[in-house]
C-alpha cells in the first residue's frame, strides 16, 4: 500500500514550502507558456529566455496543488542552463518516470511489475533526473501524475512554439 | 462513540449500507461525499439484483409475463416518483439518464421552441455546469440573452435587481440548493417573482430531493431536474418532473422506439406524455432500484432526515470551529436551517487536493475541486474548495473523524 510519505516526500515539501524561481520575466524578451488542469483549474504560467538554444532564466508563476507546484519549482532548477535538446530528454525522462502506471492501465499488468522489478530504466534514469526521482512517488497515486506534469508540459509546448518561430 | 443527533436517525440507518462497512487504507470508512454521489442501502441492491434475477424483459408490448412484469415494476417506480416529491399525476414523471440529461430536455425541446434573438432567460452564478451549459449551447444557436443573479458575501442570491433582471425573461432557471455552499434558495418565492414577470420557473433540484421533503406544488416549480444516485438510487437514471401542459406542447428530445405512435417514409406521431421523451429501452433495473430508493427514504421519513441533516451540519459547523478555529473557512450560510449538508471549506492555504489526498489516508471521503461550478468559484475568489457533505447515514464519529484527519493536515503543510 501506498502511503502519503511516498507522495510527500521532504524534498518536495521543501520545493513546495520554498519555490525556486517564482515569479514572472517580462515578455519580450521572455516568452511565456501556460498550462491548465481543467480537472482542479490549477495553472502554471511559465516565463522563459532564451540565449541560442540554451534556456538562461525561466520563472515559474501560477498556482496549484504541492505536487504541481513542487514538480514545477523543481523542473525549473533542472533545465536552467540547458539547451532545448537537453531539456527534451530531461523531460522525456520524466514522464517515461511518470508513466509507469499508465502503460500498466492499458496493459495487462505484467509489464508494469517487470519494470518495478528489474530496475534498469529506474536507474538509467535515476542518475539524469537528480533530484526529481523524489517525484517517483507518484506513480502510486495516479490521479495526481497529471499534477506532476503540468508545469513540464507546459515548457515542452513552449519550446515547441520557440523552435517553429526560428 | 457514535452519539445520536435526532430521535428518528440512528445508527440502524449506517448499517444498512452494506459499503460503509468497509474499510479504507486500514481504517473504517468515513463517506463525506454525497453531494456527489450517495451510497446504497441494501433495499435498493436488493431490488435491482431481484429485478435482474426474476424479471428481467424489455418493457412495454411484451405480452407475456415477466414482460409486463417489468413493465409493471417500471411503473410502480414512476408513481413511486410521483408521489414522492407530491407531483399531481405519474405520467409527468419522465425517466432520463440522469440530471443533466434532464435539464438538456428542458432547454433543447423547450428552450428550442421558444427562445430566439429578442429572449433572456436568467440564471443564478451559483449554478452547477448542468444548468449553465445547456444554456450556453443553445444561446450560441439562437442568440438569446443569459443574465445572472448575483450572490451575496455569505453565498445567498442577491435578490435585490430580481425585478429588473426579470424583465422580459422568458426562464428563471436556478437551483434549489447549491452543491457548493449549501445553500438553499427561496424557491417558492422565485417562483411568485418569475411568474409575476410572464417567466417560467426550472429548478435542478439534484441536492434537494434527496435531503428534504419535497412538494412541486408548494414549490412553484414548472420544471424540475434531479437524479437517483444521490438520493441513494442508482446511477443511469434521472428525473424530469413538468407540468403536464408544458410536457403536452414542447417537441419530443431525442428520437427512436418508444417514444412514437406512428412512423411512415414520410414522418412520426410522438407518443403521449411521458413515453415521447423516454426514447429507446430504458434504464428499467435502474428505474425498479430509484424506486426502492424512493420507498427507502419514504420509510425513514423525509422531515426525519432533513431534521438529522440540520442537527449534524450544525455539529459539523460547531466542531470544525471549535478544533479548527481560524485555520478553516466554510463558505455558505452559518444557519444551519438554511443550509444543507455541504460543507466546503478552506483550511489554511493548504490546497484541496492535498487536503483530500491526506484525508484519504485516514479513510475519509471528500471531494476536491471546484465542483462543476466554475462561475461561482470564481465569485468565491478561489480555484478549488474541498467539500465534505452529509446524508442520512452520517453522524457525529464521521465529523469526528474529519476533524481528527485535518490535524494530519495541519501536522504535513504547517508552515
Amino acid at each position: 500500500m501506498a502511503g502519503l510519505e511516498d507522495l510527500y516526500r521532504e524534498i518536495i515539501l521543501d520545493h513546495y514550502r520554498n519555490p525556486r524561481n517564482r515569479g514572472e520575466l517580462e515578455c519580450p524578451p521572455a516568452q511565456r507558456s501556460e498550462g491548465f488542469n481543467p480537472l482542479c483549474g490549477d495553472e502554471v504560467v511559465l516565463t522563459f529566455e532564451m540565449d541560442g538554444e540554451v534556456v538562461t532564466d525561466l520563472r515559474v508563476g501560477g498556482y496549484g496543488c504541492s505536487i504541481s507546484q513542487a514538480s514545477a519549482s523543481m523542473m525549473s532548477a533542472a533545465v536552467i542552463g540547458k539547451t532545448i535538446d537537453e531539456i527534451r530528454d530531461l523531460t522525456r525522462s520524466f514522464k517515461a518516470m511518470m508513466s509507469i502506471h499508465e502503460e500498466s492501465i492499458g496493459g495487462d499488468g505484467s509489464e508494469a511489475l517487470d519494470g518495478a522489478a528489474d530496475g534498469a530504466g529506474a536507474n538509467d534514469g535515476a542518475l539524469r533526473l537528480g533530484d526529481l526521482e523524489a517525484l517517483r512517488g507518484v506513480v502510486k497515486f495516479p490521479v495526481r501524475i497529471k499534477c506532476a506534469t503540468l508545469g513540464w508540459n507546459a515548457l515542452a509546448t513552449g519550446l515547441d512554439e520557440t523552435a517553429e518561430g526560428e | 462513540m457514535s452519539a445520536r443527533v435526532s430521535p428518528e436517525i440512528d445508527g440502524a440507518v449506517k448499517a444498512q449500507f452494506p459499503l460503509l462497512g468497509r474499510s479504507v487504507h486500514g481504517r473504517p470508512i468515513v463517506y463525506l461525499d454525497s453531494a456527489a454521489s450517495s451510497q446504497k442501502p441494501m433495499a435498493v441492491l436488493d431490488a435491482m439484483d431481484d429485478y435482474y434475477r426474476t424479471v428481467n424483459a424489455n418493457v412495454h408490448r411484451g405480452a407475456y409475463e415477466i414482460a409486463a412484469a417489468a413493465t409493471e415494476q417500471m411503473e410502480q417506480a414512476r408513481a413511486d416518483v410521483a408521489r414522492f416529491i407530491s407531483a399531481p399525476s405519474a405520467d409527468e414523471i419522465v425517466f432520463t439518464k440522469n440530471a443533466t440529461e434532464a435539464m438538456n430536455l428542458v432547454a433543447r425541446s423547450w428552450g428550442g421552441s421558444n427562445l430566439g434573438p429578442a429572449d433572456a432567460i436568467v440564471l443564478t452564478e451559483m449554478e452547477h455546469h448542468a444548468n449553465i451549459v445547456p444554456w450556453h449551447i443553445l444561446a450560441a444557436e439562437r442568440g438569446f440573452e443569459i443574465r445572472w443573479i448575483p450572490i451575496t458575501h455569505d453565498g445567498c442570491l442577491d435578490l435585490t435587481d430580481l425585478d429588473r433582471l426579470l424583465d422580459g425573461a422568458k426562464l428563471l432557471s436556478v437551483t434549489a440548493m447549491s452543491n457548493v455552499l449549501g445553500t438553499l434558495n427561496p424557491i417558492p418565492r422565485l417562483a411568485a417573482a418569475a411568474h409575476d414577470a410572464g417567466a417560467l420557473l426550472s429548478v435542478d433540484a439534484s441536492q434537494y430531493v434527496p435531503h428534504l421533503p419535497t412538494d412541486v406544488g408548494e414549490l412553484g416549480a414548472d420544471f424540475m431536474v434531479f437524479t437517483g444516485h444521490k438520493m441513494c438510487g442508482p446511477t443511469g437514471v434521472g428525473v424530469l418532473w413538468a407540468r403536464m401542459e408544458l410536457l403536452d406542447a414542447i417537441p419530443p428530445f431525442l428520437g427512436g422506439g418508444e417514444m412514437i405512435l406512428d412512423v411512415t417514409k414520410e414522418g412520426f406521431r410522438p407518443n403521449t406524455v411521458p413515453h415521447k421523451f423516454e426514447a429507446g429501452t430504458p434504464p428499467i433495473a435502474e428505474i425498479v432500484g430509484l424506486g426502492a430508493a424512493v420507498r427507502y427514504l419514504e420509510g425513514l421519513g423525509m422531515d426525519a432526515v432533513r431534521a438529522h441533516e440540520v442537527s449534524l451540519t450544525g455539529y459539523a459547523l460547531r466542531t470544525l470551529t471549535d478544533r479548527h478555529g481560524d485555520d478553516i473557512t466554510v463558505h455558505g450560510p452559518s444557519e444551519p436551517a438554511q443550509r444543507g449538508g455541504v460543507l466546503s471549506f478552506v483550511y489554511r492555504d493548504v490546497h484541496p487536493h492535498d487536503i483530500s489526498q491526506v484525508l484519504d489516508q485516514s479513510g475519509v471521503c471528500v471531494r476536491a475541486g471546484h465542483h462543476c461550478a466554475k462561475p461561482l468559484m470564481r465569485c468565491l475568489g478561489v480555484t478549488a474548495t474541498t467539500r465534505a457533505s452529509l446524508y442520512v447515514y452520517n453522524d457525529t464519529s464521521d465529523i469526528d473523524s474529519l476533524a481528527d484527519a485535518l490535524d494530519e493536515v495541519g501536522a504535513l503543510f504547517g508552515h
